[in-house]
């Protein structure tokens, strides 16, 4: 056992003085695997952290929305819905929400209005979110003017502004009391935008939205668990679909990796010559040339990653956001929460040492097999 | 078909594999056709070279099935939240039929590969290549079980469609779905604890006389292989109980998780090692009498079998371990 781990440890260390000898081929061999990894390691950090941010938010929404559609529009819900949902067994609470769009020709932006009694400080007043507050340089005591559908000015008075740490949800909010909007959307009475249901025993929820759809044929039952999922495959798509882009630049680096690990130089040929004939067997070179893929690839690989890292959640990704994000007029400022686990890692190690490894196997062997009277004669 | 990140990340891996795997194939054959060590030709010379190639791949073959397994079984158990009633892993692989089918291939060719790999290490140890029509006959076996894994897997990332919204409604009631079960069928916890100890007790027997006096080599491998299906049973049935501190529990994945502090990645490697070394003891059993490896095989077995029965050892005291100090106590 004791011979084994020094006979790896010494061709170990055999590899690492080759390998410095050689600095130039390798260390361009080493930017360019950083340089996959890095890019790889930056999207699968970024998108996990995109997913895990909308989990957190998704984690407070209602369990379930019921919408009602008209001609496969969504449309507004009236208050009966609301009393026959309520009847259902099981159902502990069902509120009707007022919410819509308001944009605004200032700025050209669009704000995300809700109606909410406990909210909207007061029957003229207004909280609004951190976004809104920049964008109209506004703040708490201010008046903030909305023209209402019917042209006529509603002024509202900013009691609150919320904090920027839940700007990701509420960047865009404007909270209002439910008066205010109706008077700002010319809102008919007695109808919701839609209805938030709460189910006391989450192992109900299907049954009970599958009652709701049979009570109103037209109504649309949402449960969180499928917002969620649906958030969920969007990400994934995107994140796959980024790898998919990014899989040319893999490919492109496997084909390098092929020919420099192919194309052995004169040196490396002597090098393996000399060795074999002064004893080394060929599982020898093998396990040598392994060393050396593996000292490189796990450079390589903790480099990329910890690279990866900075760029992520230090700098906010700047090489991705673009792609990956989305944007509006008002967007919401926000540093993603660090989270790496050992299965993102696997993966990236997956999708990068792995092809990698496989593309040197055949011209390590064939260097390892050269016969040293050939070798030598270079 | 979906286009998540370890998705990609496994069909790339098969695909590589099974390339390797049928690269290797290939050269099997042709060593299989024109093997002949007294020849001194070029073309035999050339052929020896390739065993070396042959051995390198298939080594790495092992080692990518070995992380590409647990890969899957993460990557399945990260999928369900996707899928209508899927709770961990177990749901996810019954989203269509490709799913169980994969992941027993996977094990079955970490086995194969493992086993490929013993009579390997012998083979190169005598000078005279004294297995290699053995070699390449079970490799002409494992390839086909590689790719055949490949297509598997491929049909069952095609075949995934998230529960996801549609436009008329939430999916749940466009269609009718009952769900994917949650729970494995599983065998009642008291006959299996008695074959589970039976069985270790039964391969440390065996194994103790194979080490001790060099008999009962091929009693001690099937032991061994039973009592590697009758633990896998009894994870389902039992141990996996103890540890969830759950009645009703009956998953295999579960235990790969963060809550119970990974210790499935333990408990399956243990498993996996102990049954690979104990299945190679027996598939070198017809090769002892062969004159060049009358020194080599039975110092191999009997370290193969010290390996098994540590493993099994351990896999054994956590899981009596669990069993006493659990806060469930099955009746």
């Amino acid at each position: 056992m004791k011979r084994t781990i020094e006979r790896h440890l010494n061709i170990l260390e055999f590899t690492l003085a080759s390998l410095l000898r050689r600095r130039g081929k390798n260390l361009s061999l080493l930017a360019m695997y950083l340089l996959v990894i890095f890019m790889l390691a930056s999207l699968q950090f970024f998108v996990s952290a995109l997913k895990r941010e909308a989990a957190v938010i998704l984690a407070d929404a209602p369990d379930m929305v019921v919408q009602r559609l008209m001609a496969g529009r969504q449309d507004l819900v009236p208050d009966t819905y609301a009393a026959g949902i309520a009847g259902i067994r099981g159902v502990t609470a069902v509120r009707p929400r007022l919410w819509g769009y308001y944009y605004d020709g200032l700025n050209g932006a669009n704000y995300t209005i809700m109606a909410d009694d406990q909210q909207a400080a007061g029957p003229a007043g207004a909280a609004i979110g951190a976004g809104v507050a920049r964008a109209r340089n506004l703040a708490v005591g201010d008046l903030l003017p909305l023209i209402s559908y019917n042209k006529n000015p509603v002024m509202l008075e900013v009691g609150a502004i919320f904090p920027s740490a839940s700007d990701l949800v509420a960047a865009d909010m404007v909270v209002i009391s439910p008066a205010q909007f109706k008077a700002l959307f010319n809102f008919p009475e007695g109808q919701a935008t839609d209805l938030a249901v709460t189910v006391r025993n989450p192992k109900e929820l299907a049954t009970v939205a599958a009652k709701i759809a049979a009570l109103f044929p037209d109504s649309r039952p949402i449960l969180k668990s499928e917002i969620q999922r649906t958030y969920q495959s969007i990400f994934d798509w995107r994140g796959g679909m980024t790898l998919m882009v990014l899989a040319a630049a893999l490919l492109s680096f496997i084909i390098f990796a092929w020919d420099k690990a192919t194309g052995l130089s004169a040196e490396e040929r002597k090098e393996i010559g000399i060795l074999k004939s002064i004893g080394w067997e060929t599982s020898d070179v093998l396990l040598l040339k392994f060393w050396e893929g593996t000292v490189i690839s796990l450079t390589a690989f903790l480099l990329g990653v910890v690279l990866a890292y900075g760029h992520v959640f230090f700098l906010s990704a700047p090489l991705f956001a673009q792609a990956l994000k989305g944007w509006s007029v008002i967007y919401p400022r926000f540093q993603l929460v660090p989270v790496v686990d050992a299965y993102q890692l696997a993966v990236l190690f997956f999708l990068t040492v792995v092809p990698y490894t496989t593309a040197t196997v055949i011209p390590c062997w064939r260097a390892a097999t050269t016969d040293p009277d050939a070798a030598m004669r270079y | 078909m979906i286009l998540h990140p370890a998705a990609l990340a496994l069909l790339m891996i098969a695909l590589l594999v099974s390339g390797m795997g049928i690269y290797a194939g290939y050269y099997g054959l042709r060593i299989l056709g024109r093997w002949d060590p007294t020849s001194g030709s070029e073309g035999q010379l050339e052929l020896e070279r390739r065993t070396y190639l042959i051995s390198t791949i298939m080594s790495y073959i092992l080692g990518f099935e070995l992380m590409s397994l647990f890969l899957f079984i993460y990557t399945a158990d990260d999928l369900h939240t996707l899928f209508t009633g899927a709770m961990c892993a177990v749901g996810s692989l019954a989203i269509n039929s490709f799913g169980y089918p994969a992941l027993l291939l996977k094990a079955v060719n970490f086995i194969l590969a493992g086993v490929w790999l013993i009579i390997n290490y012998a083979d190169n140890k005598g000078y005279d290549y004294p297995l290699i029509r053995v070699k390449y006959e079970l490799l002409n076996l494992v390839v086909p079980l590689l790719v055949l894994e490949s297509v598997l897997l491929v049909a069952y990332f095609a075949g995934v469609k998230p529960d996801i919204i549609t436009s008329c409604c939430g999916s749940l009631f466009s269609h009718e779905t009952s769900g994917f079960s949650s729970d494995l069928a599983s065998l009642p916890h008291r006959p299996m604890q008695i074959a589970f100890f039976a069985g270790m007790v039964l391969t440390a027997g065996a194994g103790l006389l194979f080490y001790l006096k060099g008999r009962a080599g091929y009693l001690f491998s099937s032991a061994a292989a039973v009592t590697f299906l009758v633990a896998i049973a009894s994870i389902v049935s039992f141990i996996g109980l103890y540890f969830y501190e759950l009645p009703t529990h009956h998953c295999p994945f579960c235990l790969l998780q963060k809550e119970y502090g990974y210790i499935g990645y333990f408990l399956y490697a243990t498993l996996f090692g102990g049954g690979v070394a104990g299945i190679g003891v027996g598939a070198l059993m017809p090769f002892r009498g062969i004159s060049s490896l009358l020194h080599i095989i039975p110092p191999l077995q009997r370290r193969l079998v010290l390996g098994t029965l540590v493993c099994y050892l351990l896999f054994t005291l956590i899981v009596i371990w669990q069993m006493i100090f659990s806060a469930l106590k099955l009746g």
